[in-house]
């Protein structure tokens, strides 16, 4: 796959002097949807902000399908469509001029068959004649989308897009996803929700303070919830794991008075009962059983509160 | 040049004047009708006539000149500092547009809606006053000019005002009483000299003035400055609005 979206050591610092982005390098492949997790105030929609032109960076480069977003911004913002966090809308405005006036905007010819194709998606054929003032929250989020969606970018860049939606809603949003990437289109969204990237991303990303911690594919990252620990208290501590033990790959906790192993949930076989048995046999006396499971909230929580002040 | 977004900015800033067409069209009926009787009856009734046109005619060009100057500021402003107000602005900045194309289709629109009312101001006051305009072509050309540099003269304001109170201020403040003191109800000539030397430095008064020789062949300074003075003028504003886009002042943190 070819990145399309190329962000490299990207810095902002606002006229106040608070520095929200500190030299972020990231790379969107074509057809992904990236989550962009992180907590308030991370520089999430300042990212966002900056790659589409809303906020002009202090120092280094964006290049959207191979476009330099500032000498080449035409081009570059051509292929990008934007939701943004806050609901700013026309309300007098009637949901298909708004529509309308956006595809006019980013230069595209009148195309009335496309408009209406875009809005029965997002189930709002039935209210193109309303007044935007006239909707409720939700509707409003998806006209914002429809907006978005009205040049037929490449690039969708959601921007908490399910804040403030209901589960059922929440759930339409993450198909009308998933048809887009259906579609080829490559999306970045930013959530708060770890079962929302969960659902819907290819990769996640974790931005704190400015700074992008990681960015790993979900697969992966979801490997690391897989992985489950077992700790096995002992009565009488040991200084060295007993070599009868040796093929288990255990830990040694804290002051020899534990066992740790490390094993896959979605195996066929966790080798517990091999295990159990085996420390038996080794001659060991058992205190306690603990298993413990790390979520990506757990990954989520450690990077941002590893974090110094 | 992006001409499909110039045409839907202009289409949508228009779409929001034909919604409210009634009151556009019948507060500069009714306010130039005052204006006749008030102007024209009580005063015109002492001042028969100003350098050989009679006094109603005579303030025709200066009201219509004092419509379409403040309903191109305020269109020119609100056009611009309601996307502003509202967060919609950010569609703006994310759209393969440039400065030009985005004054384009704002102060079209809003010179557009005030040429309208001059023109509505120009037929009403032909139910009050004999009417003969000498040069209609010219007269044409500075009642566009005026609406389109006026235009632009609020699109700067929308840009500045970070409230709904500055937004009225400029127009109030400066821009009314330099309509009322260049000339709109009477020739400079009469008045003082030490004010007529004042009244020069009235950049309206090239433009009433200017007006007033297209319909009247009389002008209080002459014609050429008058062209000159107001190609200052909208070089001066299209510069400023430049400076302002590249430097994203009060729009692109
Ligand atoms: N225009 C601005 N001027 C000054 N500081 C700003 C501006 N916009 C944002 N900031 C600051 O930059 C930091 C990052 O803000 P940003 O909106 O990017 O966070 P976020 O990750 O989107 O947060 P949230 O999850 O609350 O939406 C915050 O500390 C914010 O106060
Ligand atoms: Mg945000």
């Amino acid at each position: 796959m070819t990145a399309i979206l190329n962000i490299k050591d990207l810095r902002k610092t606002y006229a106040g002097g608070f520095e929200a982005l500190k030299g972020v390098t990231l790379d969107i492949e074509e057809g992904e949807i990236l989550a962009l997790l992180g907590p308030n105030g991370a520089g999430k929609t300042t990212l966002i902000s900056t790659v589409c032109g809303l906020v002009t960076p202090t120092a280094g480069t964006v290049t959207v399908g191979g476009h330099d977003s500032q000498r080449d911004y035409r081009a570059a913002r051509e292929l990008i469509g934007l939701v943004p966090q806050e609901v700013n809308l026309e309300p007098f405005e009637k949901v298909w001029n708004t529509v309308r006036f956006t595809r006019g905007l980013f230069g595209k010819p009148r195309d009335d068959a496309k408009l209406e194709q875009i809005l029965r998606k997002l189930s709002l054929w039935d209210k193109k004649d309303s007044a935007v003032k006239e909707l409720s929250g939700g509707m409003k989020r998806r006209v914002l989308i429809a907006k978005a969606l009205s040049h037929e970018p490449r690039i969708l860049f959601l921007d908490e897009p399910t804040a403030g939606v209901d589960v059922a809603l929440r759930k339409d949003m993450w198909d009308i996803v998933a048809e887009l990437k259906a579609d080829g289109v490559t999306i970045i969204l930013t959530t708060h929700y770890i079962e929302e990237a969960e659902a819907i991303a290819d990769r996640v990303g974790v931005i704190t303070r400015g700074d992008l911690l990681l960015v790993e594919e979900k697969a992966a990252l979801m490997q690391q919830m897989g992985q489950k620990q077992l700790e096995v208290e002992l009565v009488a501590p040991v200084s060295t794991i007993p070599a009868a033990l040796a093929p288990f790959g255990l830990e040694l906790g804290a002051e020899g008075r534990s066992l740790i192993y490390s094993y896959d949930t979605r195996a066929e076989r966790t080798g517990i009962t091999k295990l159990l048995n085996a420390i038996a046999d080794a001659g060991l006396t058992l205190r306690d059983v603990k298993t413990r499971q790390s979520s990506l909230e757990d990954i989520f929580v450690n990077l941002v509160s590893e974090e110094p002040a | 040049m992006n001409w499909a977004a110039i045409a839907a900015i202009y289409r949508f800033e228009m779409a929001r004047f034909f919604r409210t067409l009634l009151q556009s069209f019948l507060s500069p009926v009714l306010s130039t009708s005052l204006y006749f009787v008030v102007f024209g009856a009580a005063i015109g009734s002492r001042i028969d006539e100003v350098e050989g046109v009679s006094y109603g005619a005579f303030i025709v060009p200066g009201l219509v000149m004092l419509s379409v100057i403040t309903q191109a500021i305020s269109n020119g402003s609100f056009g611009i500092y309601f996307p502003k107000f509202i967060g919609t602005i950010f569609e703006l900045l994310s759209a393969p547009i440039n400065f030009l194309e985005i004054v384009m289709g704002y102060v079209g629109a809003a010179a557009t809606k005030a040429l309208f009312i001059g023109c509505v101001i120009l037929v009403t006051s032909t139910l009050f006053v004999d009417l003969h305009i000498a040069h209609p072509l010219a007269m044409l050309a500075f009642l566009v000019l005026t609406c389109l540099s006026f235009a632009l003269l609020g699109f700067i304001i929308g840009i500045w005002a970070k409230n709904f109170e500055q937004l009225q201020l400029v127009p109030l403040l400066i821009v009314t009483p330099l309509i009322f003191l260049g000339g709109s109800f009477y020739s400079v000539s009469m008045l003082p000299p030490v004010w007529q030397t004042v009244t020069l430095f009235n950049p309206v008064l090239y433009l009433i003035s200017g007006f007033r020789w297209a319909f009247f062949g009389i002008a209080d300074v002459p014609i050429g400055v008058s062209l000159l003075a107001i190609a200052a003028f909208t070089g001066l504003c299209l510069a400023i609005i430049w400076l302002i886009f590249r430097t994203g002042w009060r729009i692109r943190s």
